[in-house]
């Protein structure tokens, strides 16, 4: 009997013991959502991006923190006069994950198959411009163009232009081969996807030996694997309303920086009576930005007036256009022929700003008569019904793509503005490539859809990354979807 | 017993095939396109169709059934959408998560339950029997999510002795495993347990009123002897039903459970698929459920005719 409970006690001490605690150059890291597989270049899923972007998958060019465009396997260009043909450097001695030399056939093979017909690269249109990619010399691509891009090395920078070797390309959504300061190693799917070094890295190597990256969607069980410190930072930490706990506890640091996400309340302008500008104007008037920021987002978020991210530089804060307006928004709506309101569908999908923030601003609709009935959506429901069936009167989403205007000039996007000055504007836009012309048309694109109240522009969204303390190097914004840890290190 | 577990077999396999249809079909109907959502909300048509050629979603209804069912029936589940791996492999890692988990669950469930429910049969009516009735009135009212965030807020935050969650891997030790699933098969143990010690101790109850009991007494077996050796056999047929029961509720129902603590189960890759309108994904993991449960239920059919040699005859 004694030695049984000796058997046991001990039993019980193992299972207390706990696992050791983290080396100063291993990191455990969390985002919400598990990534369905691991190639950038075939999804849309930005938990993909998350994951492989710098960490695995380099492109030509590449992301910084502050959202500005850097040489990446490119260690530089020349644009010729007409802006047609780019002539890119490559970096001497890349080596992909296999030990195979990254060169211009790699280079000239994932441009190819990213544009290729019948190509599955949810982005296809950031490759639209290339008329003909030609290798010069193992170490020189020359790429050109049918007209100009102004924004050709912006585009090259994204997840889904990251260069894949053709050997490996068709197996990198389970067995990613990329060029990164980091090599996959092990994936347990719903639980973790472990990295490591990569000892062979081209350029700075990584100051962390290992990363551990875990999926935890429930706020709850963030918060508490946090506060348990199972976890070392949590980017995209999901329960805002617990972020002054970790603001107030000197064991961590909450970062809390912009996304490219301008959160919109889409309108449908081919569903009467959003046809009509008035209507949009009063819809615009009535909604309160800091209430909805505050009540659904917990104040983390920047109010926008239109479609374009505040920390860019071209950016113009256009909010004093649709201010909170009440009385004004219903005599519009009695201009328009409305004096009692309309009804109207309010369609969300599942993130919280949609469902917080609809039912804050069906409440604010209400005061001045229009009537939104809320339908909650899953995804997929909501890009099969409301994205491409455009069956809606508004919706609610963030759009997270990084310079996403253009999207005003496409007819046929779910919201189905239709209007040849912008779409003019737009052509001109991707024609110029001086900075400051490309300035001048940015602002002016974002006044046009601002006055015309296309939309109900809302905020843009935050990104809260909570850390341990001691952890520096992290990026504070998500200029594309990215938890980049190559220069990572714990003090 | 042969003609009985025949019968049972048929009704087994007819089971299945009902199943199929009926999950292939609601799955088929809910709007939602695998493509659609895997590109996002830039992808250009022409790429949305692409990529529906090359995963066969562009194939008739009944060409995908058929091709999922002889698939299955050679044990290949076929290939993931969004993962891209093929459903056997996948399904296999979440198994060893998820049935452990229910054993683990339901073998604390037992051991808490049976010597509750026998304890309060003996002690009818006194202090023991109204403190186990109180408890296991608490334990069927409380949701088994909330008491697994009471856990994690008292053992991993406050005390720091379990870690809030995740599954380490059973490559990584026995134990370490056993660890990282003892809370949550906690959580879902106890409200089982409560359910399980009332159906014990009612149906003991039951059958210690019966005359075979008085009988049993009259020649001269003492109070253990006969609840030992006569009732609890006898009180054993409602019990097993609920345990057969409480299996399947709690592989299906580890779900919520697995997202309180994020372990890498059956439940967590049906949700993510879902979402995903992962077709095929779903589509097998729930039919795997129901697999197991049916096969659950066929194994208590036959305990009870192991239990009580009359059920043989009919």
């Amino acid at each position: 009997m004694t030695k049984l409970t000796r058997l046991l006690l001990a039993g019980t001490a193992i299972l207390i013991a706990g696992v050791a605690q983290a080396q100063n150059t291993d990191l455990r890291v969390a985002m919400q959502l598990e990534p369905p597989n691991l190639d950038p270049t075939a999804g849309a899923a930005q938990a993909i991006d998350s994951v492989v972007y710098s960490n695995i998958f380099e492109g030509l060019t590449r992301f910084t923190s502050d959202g500005s465009v850097v040489p990446g396997l490119a260690a530089s260009w020349d644009i010729s006069d007409d802006g047609l043909t780019y002539t890119f450097h490559l970096h001497d001695e890349v080596k992909f994950h296999d030990g195979s030399a990254m060169d211009a056939d790699d280079v000239k093979f994932s441009l190819d198959r990213a544009r290729a017909e019948g190509s599955t690269n949810a982005q296809k249109v950031l490759f639209s411009a290339i008329a003909d990619v030609t290798i010069v010399d193992p170490l020189k691509v020359k790429v050109t163009l049918s007209k100009t891009n102004g924004a050709f090395l912006f585009n090259l920078a994204w997840g889904d232009a990251v260069i894949v070797a053709p050997e490996s390309a068709a197996d990198n959504a389970t067995k990613p081969i990329g060029t990164g300061a980091f090599l996959f190693k092990d994936w347990v799917q719903g639980d973790h996807i472990d990295l490591i070094k990569n000892p062979d890295y081209w350029g700075t190597p990584a100051k962390l030996e290992t990363a551990s990256i875990r999926f935890i969607s429930d706020p709850t069980a963030a918060f508490a694997a946090m506060m348990a410190e199972d976890i070392d930072v949590f980017v995209g930490f999901p329960a805002p309303e617990n972020v002054p706990q970790f603001q107030a506890d000197s064991r961590f640091q909450v970062l809390v920086g912009n996304t490219e996400g301008e959160t919109i309340l889409a309108m449908n302008h081919k569903m009467p009576p959003f046809d009509n500008k008035l209507i949009r104007e009063a819809v615009a008037h009535a909604i309160d930005r800091q209430a909805i920021i505050d009540g659904a987002m917990y104040g983390q978020g920047t109010p926008i007036g239109t479609h374009f991210a505040p920390h860019n530089p071209d950016y113009l804060d256009l909010t004093a256009l649709s201010s909170y307006d009440p009385q004004k928004s219903r005599s519009l709506l009695t201009q328009a022929g409305f004096p009692d309101g309309f009804t109207t569908t309010l369609k969300l999908p599942p993130p919280s700003y949609a469902r917080r923030g609809g039912e804050i601003i069906a409440a604010q609709l209400r005061e001045v008569g229009i009537q939104a009935e809320i339908e909650n959506q899953e995804w997929a429901q909501w890009l099969e019904t409301t994205f491409k069936g455009k069956q809606f009167g508004m919706t609610i989403v963030s759009h997270t793509e990084p310079m996403d205007i253009g999207i005003y000039a496409n007819p046929e996007y779910y919201f189905q503005y239709d209007n040849k000055e912008i779409q003019a504007l737009m052509t001109k836009l991707e024609g110029t490539t001086n900075p400051s012309g490309r300035s001048d048309i940015l602002k002016k694109a974002q006044i046009m859809i601002a006055e015309d109240y296309v939309n109900g522009y809302l905020f843009e969204l935050a990104v809260t990354t909570i850390a341990k303390a001691g952890i520096e190097g992290l990026w504070l914004n998500q200029p594309t979807a990215a938890i980049d840890l190559t220069s990572v290190n714990w003090q | 017993m042969l003609s009985f577990t025949l019968g049972r077999l048929v009704s087994l396999c007819l089971s299945l095939v009902v199943a199929s249809l009926v999950i292939f079909l609601v799955i088929e109907v809910i709007p939602g396109d695998p493509a659609a959502y895997m590109l996002g909300i830039n992808a250009q048509p022409d790429t949305v169709l692409a990529l529906k050629a090359e995963l066969g979603l562009d194939k008739p209804m009944s060409v995908r059934y058929i091709t999922w069912v002889t698939g299955m029936m050679q044990g290949d589940f076929g290939q993931s959408y969004t993962y891209r791996a093929p459903v056997t492999q996948m399904v296999e890692d979440r198994i060893l998560v998820s049935v452990p988990l229910a054993v683990y669950a339901l073998f604390l469930s037992i051991i808490i339950a049976f010597p509750a429910g026998i304890y309060a049969a003996s002690r009818l009516g006194r202090a023991g029997d109204i403190t186990v009735i109180g408890a296991t009135q608490l334990g069927v009212a409380v949701p088994n999510f909330w008491f697994a965030m009471i856990l994690v807020l008292i053992f991993a935050i406050k005390l720091r002795w379990f870690s809030a969650g995740g599954f380490p891997g059973w490559d990584k030790g026995f134990w370490l495993s056993i660890k990282s699933l003892s809370l949550p098969a906690v959580a879902l143990a106890l409200p089982q347990a409560a359910i399980l010690a009332r159906v014990m101790r009612s149906s003991l109850l039951d059958i210690l009123g019966e005359d075979f009991i008085r009988t049993a007494r009259a020649k001269g077996l003492n109070r253990r002897q006969v609840l030992w050796g006569h009732a609890l056999r006898n009180a054993s047929i409602p019990v097993l039903t609920i345990i057969g029961l409480q299996f399947s509720f709690l592989l299906a129902g580890g779900i919520i459970i697995e997202q309180v603590f994020f372990l890498p189960g059956l439940g967590r890759l049906i949700f993510q698929a879902i979402s995903a309108r992962d077709l095929v994904v779903v589509e097998s993991v729930v039919m795997l459920l129901v697999f197991l449960v049916i096969i659950v239920n066929f194994a208590v059919d036959i305990a009870y005719v192991l239990v009580d040699p009359r059920l043989r005859k009919k």
